[in-house]
């Protein structure tokens, strides 16, 4: 398999971060930066990692099936991830995520006909003090409305 | 001795190794503590919270399981609070456990079920919907049903630190995480279903065994596996004369609950459609059914009628015969044909391994030796392959006692996961490679050197100098191929005292009658004698069987009695598990015919043959009451052993392979590893 | 994103380990430098091991993750004189509902962490760390990045650290979405590249921890906490809490309060002096009717339990925990069979699976709670709630089953009432 220039160096620094011969360390975040590239966690990256990390491809399912932020099928472009756990459930995120719910059309873990957006319902993600909060990809978003987060959308939507 | 520490369970008073388990130390004075994860072969887990117990001055319960015992512990295994926790641990479980016991195949010898019946709840407070997936089949012998999986990772253990193989894992998290397979939907692996006996629920179900029977329809009987030479136990599952199943779940014998492919599934070869049953006759027609009375007849008058002319016999015996029926054969040839032209097929150099040994007490290593021993040396063999309870064995040894593997071998093997040094070498190298782990070897306390037929005559006179030079102890295993290897070569099924081999009784022009007994010599040669008399008994019509005048149905290992001696020279009881009308034992047929010729070559019982064993076979004085209990290591003659012609050569046969037998098993063909795809070009 | 996290300091807060908060630049390694940074690192390299320890000690600082065991002790049980290297971990894999201060101290004072980390390295004698970031901070991850490789730049980290000799290197460590890895010995593991999975104790951690190194594991805070504690003195630290709770500690405010935010406020500091004047008050004039008081593990407090100050031990006896800081204020409307199920739908959802009563309990207990709310509660339900919920706690494999049944058994008995209004709606409806 072959990544980005960026990610093989990215790659090439992870595995010398850990101590000689413990190269599974290297797993969890290659998986992870590897996702992002690739879109999705495929047979062939796990394979790729498991080599990469020497170790068995089962090593790597097992850490695949157990990490809530890998997926094996490709999300949308912009994954929208609204919490909505007792600090955002408190302050009307379970509202904020059935509104989502609606302006994509998708519902937990599923993604809109044009890939571009897909939407999960997520645990705390350590936002609890400008809840609710949403994450786009990697992108924070505090105090959201349901205004704001169409606004948010609708924003994303149009730079395409 | 170990520290010992005073503590009392349940209000008795109990002494213990300091630092022992508590689950162990109460099982061992006969205190049940319920678990499902824990397992004393493997890595502590904790994760079934079934042992939980009381110990004073500590305020929650414990886990006995990785609870050390302490001095002045007071434990309760039986308090109320230790009940309802069992109680709420199980109820906890039954959620989402599927009670479908009457169909389970683990129903009647479930754990799960016998913990509930004495801990658990009579009825559920559960009132939710259970979370259903479908069964899974992961190979022919491998089907998995995830709800009643209970989680205790005993078979991700097993396959991982028992067999060396790592083909499980756990996928998923939380109420959804199930054990996953190596390959997406499917196992490849060694197909040993250790998994599946070690399970302590129906989870893992066997292909070969799910929905036939129930536990409790059968009858059990503990033999001894009739494929490789280690000597494994396998309890057969009986039900109307037809086995059902192969495991060694009690644990009984010297494998423990080791197992392979063969051992536990291998068995299906006794049921196959072309099975002769009766006794054949070539004529130009071919081979047409006779009686037995007309073959013992025609052999009777054959026999008797060279004899009388002075004539050549060749006799083959077998490495797959019991030790009576090699003995008895020997006895026949020698005493009533009166020729030394007995042979089998030779898989390692015995005879030179012995000599060169001679004068020495304590040199040869038993099973349990390579368990226990400080190093082992795996020299020009694939173990794991070839003899993987052997490798088992080295495997628990490094697990348990930090025991060391050398390997010098061709290529890669299983056993360099955990070996200390692996040497690679070219064929014929071998003493080369175990010269440079010399300083290595020399720092250890005691040694194990298991050899393959890689090292044979004058290499094997050097191997055992090398051993004599590190001024250690040093044991040694030859490997050799087949359940009674061993055995055929102590009983004396060889070409001593001048007669011919294997090889050239086959090549031999003047040969007048050749007499095969459990083998197929003629597999890939020709017999070059054109007026030889063949008389062959076998299971099927093997290449040497075609070749037969005669054929005569032969009763496979599981349907007698009588010894087999493994690789290690442990002797062991075979017991009938199944009866057969059509064929007979080869000892039966071998004493028909002495009476047919009018001999009188004493009674053809097992137990008969076995007391002149006795007798006459050095190292073989074992009393059948200690049989009757387990293995018995024997010595062979302490002195010099002239040298065999002939050739010496393992068949080399695979985890998925077992000789001529190999086709008649559909089990070993129905696996996507068979013959040998995932290992071939790897290794010996 | 733009907006600055750290809210405006307050008088009421005692701003010890956010002092450079609302610094333009606080991530730089210049600004850090410019207010105190690596005072307290050379004052620590001239000190002993033990003295550094001493002196931890002596600042009374308990663990901040949560478990608020006391941080000198902690360092004590290193070997630093084994064989094997010892290795240096920080725990930034902040997920306890009702938490988001380790984001702060990592987004606005990398370099504090850093030199709190590098003072640790000292006192153990360890020239490694990680700091394992958790998969949703991405930006955190990418800005301790960038903060590492400028303390290399500067010289601040690498074989000789700001000059003395020191070697000490640092990486992060990305996770991918699992709560379970916040425990120590399941981040252990996940370190190695394994699933999330918690460790049997003994060994702890600080005789074989990763890669079966001697480690020491701490929270973001309690390593930030290092170099004020280092450069003023233990003592000093400790005088601002009360006695055995030292020091000050970030408060993460939210739920129903008019400004949540986080707040650095001194141990002992009263809790209803926290909801009303550094939180505002209660949203719309609303009446309190509880507070998870450390994150969502602790047991509720009802309003009439609230008139306490915040300390280990004060929490400890009125049978709740001050936990990783996560205060969550609930007003009168809250639905509390609601509260409970969320709670438990995220302990069931990141139960690693590990052990039964876990697994099974949190997974039955969401299945009861949903049922309920959903309007199909029966009355036997309340009590096999908090029957299951005691049936995991103190059973489980580590500390997430009991986090997973206080919190409940803290609802179903303090808030019988709201259970008994589903019954009523139900009961009303059926007839």
């Amino acid at each position: 398999m072959t990544f980005s220039p960026q990610l093989e160096q990215r790659f090439a620094k992870l595995l010398t971060r850990y101590p000689e011969g413990r190269t599974r360390s290297a797993v969890i975040p290659m998986l992870i930066y590897a996702q992002d590239e690739v879109g999705a966690v495929t047979r062939e990256l796990i394979d790729e990692v498991a080599k990469r990390c020497k170790v068995t491809p089962v090593q790597v399912d097992e850490v695949v099936g157990y990490y809530s932020m890998l997926h094996r099928k490709p999300q949308g472009k912009f994954h929208v991830q609204v919490c909505t756990n007792i600090s955002c459930l408190l302050v009307g995120g379970e509202e904020l995520y059935e509104h989502a719910k609606k302006k994509l059309g998708v519902g937990h873990k599923e993604t809109t006909a044009d890939g571009q957006f897909s939407l999960e319902e997520v645990e705390c993600m350590g936002a609890c003090s400008w809840a609710p909060a949403v994450e786009i990809n990697y992108d924070f978003h505090h105090h959201v409305t349901p205004e704001k987060l169409d606004q948010l959308i609708d924003g994303l939507r149009k730079a395409q | 001795m170990a520290e010992l520490v005073k503590l009392n369970i349940d209000g008795r008073d109990i002494e213990a190794e300091k630092g022992a388990l508590l689950i162990e130390v109460a099982r061992q004075n006969g205190i049940e503590v319920p678990a499902f994860c824990y397992h004393e072969d493997y890595t502590l887990q904790a994760a079934c919270r079934m042992c939980l117990v009381e110990i004073e001055k500590t305020p929650k319960l414990q886990v006995g399981c990785t609870t050390p015992v302490a001095e002045g512990m007071v434990v309760r295994t039986d308090s109320d609070i230790v009940k309802k926790a069992r109680k709420g641990t199980l109820e906890f479980l039954l959620t989402n456990h599927p009670l479908d016991c009457p169909v389970c195949d683990k129903g009647g010898e479930c754990e799960l079920q016998d913990m509930v019946f004495r801990y658990g709840a009579g009825e559920s407070r559960f009132v939710e919907r259970k979370h259903h997936v479908d069964e899974k089949q992961w190979s022919p012998v491998v089907y998995f049903d995830a709800p009643r999986c209970i989680l205790c990772y005993r078979c991700v253990r097993a396959c991982n630190e028992g067999m060396g193989v790592g083909a499980l894992g756990v996928g998923n998290r939380g109420a959804v995480s199930e054990i996953i397979p190596n390959h997406d939907d499917h196992l490849e692996c060694d197909e040993c279903g250790a998994c599946i006996d070690i399970c302590p629920v129906g989870a893992l179900t066997s292909g070969s065994y799910r929905y036939q029977t129930r536990p409790w329809e059968m009858e059990h009987v503990g033999t001894i596996c009739t494929h490789c030479a280690d000597g494994c136990k396998t309890t057969l599952g009986v039900r109307n004369d037809e086995i059902m199943r192969g495991n060694n779940r009690d644990r009984s014998g010297i494998n423990d609950e080791f197992l392979c492919i063969k051992g536990r599934y291998a068995f299906d070869f006794t049921k196959h459609p072309e099975r002769l049953q009766s006794p054949m006759l070539r004529t130009a027609n071919g081979h047409e059914a006779i009686s037995w009375s007309k073959a013992l007849d025609i052999i009777a008058t054959k026999f008797s009628t060279v004899k009388l002319a002075g004539g050549k016999f060749g006799v083959i015996g077998s490495n797959h015969t019991t030790n009576e029926e090699n003995f008895f054969l020997a006895k026949f040839a020698r005493q009533a044909l009166e020729t030394k032209n007995v042979d089998h097929h030779r898989t390692g150099d015995l005879a030179t391994l012995f000599d060169a040994l001679s004068g020495k007490n304590n040199a040869l290593a038993t099973s349990a030796d390579l368990y226990n021993a400080k190093a082992v040396l795996v020299i020009g063999a694939d173990l794991s392959q070839q003899h993987p309870f052997l490798a088992f064995q080295a495997r628990a040894n490094v697990r348990h006692h930090n025991g060391h593997i050398y390997a010098v071998t061709t290529g890669e093997v299983r056993e360099d996961q955990q070996a200390v040094a692996s040497v690679r070498v070219q064929k014929g190298g071998e003493l080369a490679g175990v010269e440079s782990l010399r300083e290595k070897l020399k720092a250890e306390g005691d040694l194990v050197v298991v050899f393959g037929d890689a090292v044979q005559g004058d290499a094997l006179r050097k191997l055992v100098a090398f051993g004599d030079s590190l001024g250690i102890p040093v044991k040694y295993v030859c490997l050799v191929d087949y359940s009674n290897s061993r055995g055929a070569f102590d009983m004396g099924v060889t070409p001593k005292d001048g007669g011919l081999s294997r090889e050239e009784m086959l090549a031999a022009a003047d040969l007048d009658v050749l007499w095969v007994v459990g083998a197929n010599p003629l597999k890939n040669t020709q017999l070059v004698s054109k007026k030889a008399f063949v008389v062959v008994q076998d299971l099927f019509m093997t290449e040497t069987a075609k070749q037969a005048d005669i054929v005569l149905p032969a009763a496979s290992a599981y349907e007698k009695s009588g010894t087999v001696t493994n690789v290690c020279g442990e002797v062991q009881k075979l017991a009938q598990a199944i009866k057969v009308m059509g064929p007979k034992t080869d000892l039966e047929i071998m004493g028909l015919i002495a009476k047919e010729m009018g001999l009188n070559l004493g009674i053809w019982l097992p137990e008969k043959v076995f007391a002149e064993i006795r007798k006459a076979v050095h190292g073989y004085d074992v009393s059948p009451a200690q049989l009757a209990v387990g293995p018995a290591a024997t010595m062979p003659l302490n002195g010099r052993v002239a040298a065999l012609p002939g050739a010496i050569q393992s068949s080399g046969d695979t985890l998925f392979t077992s000789g001529s037998l190999t086709r008649y098993s559909e089990i070993l063909n129905s696996v996507m590893e068979a013959p040998g795809q995932l290992y071939r070009g790897k290794g010996q | 994103m733009a907006k600055q996290l750290y809210n405006p300091p307050s008088p009421l807060e005692t701003r010890v380990l956010s002092k450079r908060f609302g610094l333009e630049g606080s991530e730089t390694l210049d600004v850090y430098l410019a207010n105190d940074g690596f005072k307290a690192f050379l004052k620590a390299k001239e000190m002993t091991p033990e003295a550094i320890i001493e002196e931890v000690k002596t600042s009374a600082l308990r663990g901040r993750g949560g478990a608020g065991f006391p941080t000198g002790l902690k360092w004590s049980f290193v070997p630093r004189t084994s064989p094997k290297p010892r290795v240096l971990v920080v725990n930034a894999d902040e997920s306890e509902p009702g938490c988001c201060k380790d984001r702060l101290l990592i987004e606005y004072d990398p370099h504090q962490l850093i030199e709190g980390i590098l003072i640790a390295s000292l006192a153990v004698d360890a020239h490694v760390g990680y700091v394992y970031v958790r998969g949703e901070y991405r930006y955190l991850v990418e800005k301790m990045d960038r903060a590492i490789e400028e303390a290399y730049a500067r010289g601040y980290l690498g074989d000789n650290v700001a000059g003395t000799g020191w070697k000490f290197d640092l990486h992060t460590h990305s996770g991918a979405g699992a709560y379970e890895c916040g425990e120590e010995t399941a981040l252990l593991d996940s370190l190695e590249g394994k699933r999330g999975v918690p460790r049997m104790k003994p060994p702890f951690p600080a005789v074989a921890g990763a890669w079966g190194m001697p480690t020491l594991l701490n929270n973001v805070e309690t390593f930030s906490a290092i170099p004020p504690i280092i450069r003023d003195g233990g003592a000093a630290f400790a005088a601002l809490g009360t006695p055995k709770n030292g020091g000050t500690r970030l408060m993460c405010l939210s739920g129903h309060v008019n400004k949540p935010g986080v707040y650095e406020i001194p141990l002992g500091f009263p809790m209803m002096k926290a909801i009303n004047e550094l939180g505002g008050g209660m949203r719309n004039g609303k009446k309190l009717k509880a507070v998870v008081p450390g994150g969502s593990s602790c047991p509720l407090l009802k309003a009439d339990e609230c008139d306490i100050p915040m300390d280990y031990d004060t929490l400890a006896k009125v049978g709740s925990m001050l936990g990783a800081g996560g205060m969550v204020v609930l007003d009168e409307d809250t639905d509390m069979v609601k509260f409970a199920l969320r709670i438990m739908r995220f302990y069931q959802h990141e139960s690693c699976g590990w052990c039964i009563p876990c697994r099974e309990g949190t997974t039955w207990l969401r299945k009861i709670l949903q049922r309920f709310s959903d309007g199909h509660g029966r009355r036997e339900d309340i009590s096999l709630i908090g029957e299951l919920s005691k049936n995991m706690l103190g059973r489980t494999f580590c500390a997430l089953g009991d986090a997973a049944a206080m919190p409940t058994i803290s609802i179903v008995e303090k808030f019988t009432e709201d259970f008994e209004k589903y019954l009523v709606a139900k009961e009303a409806v059926a007839v």
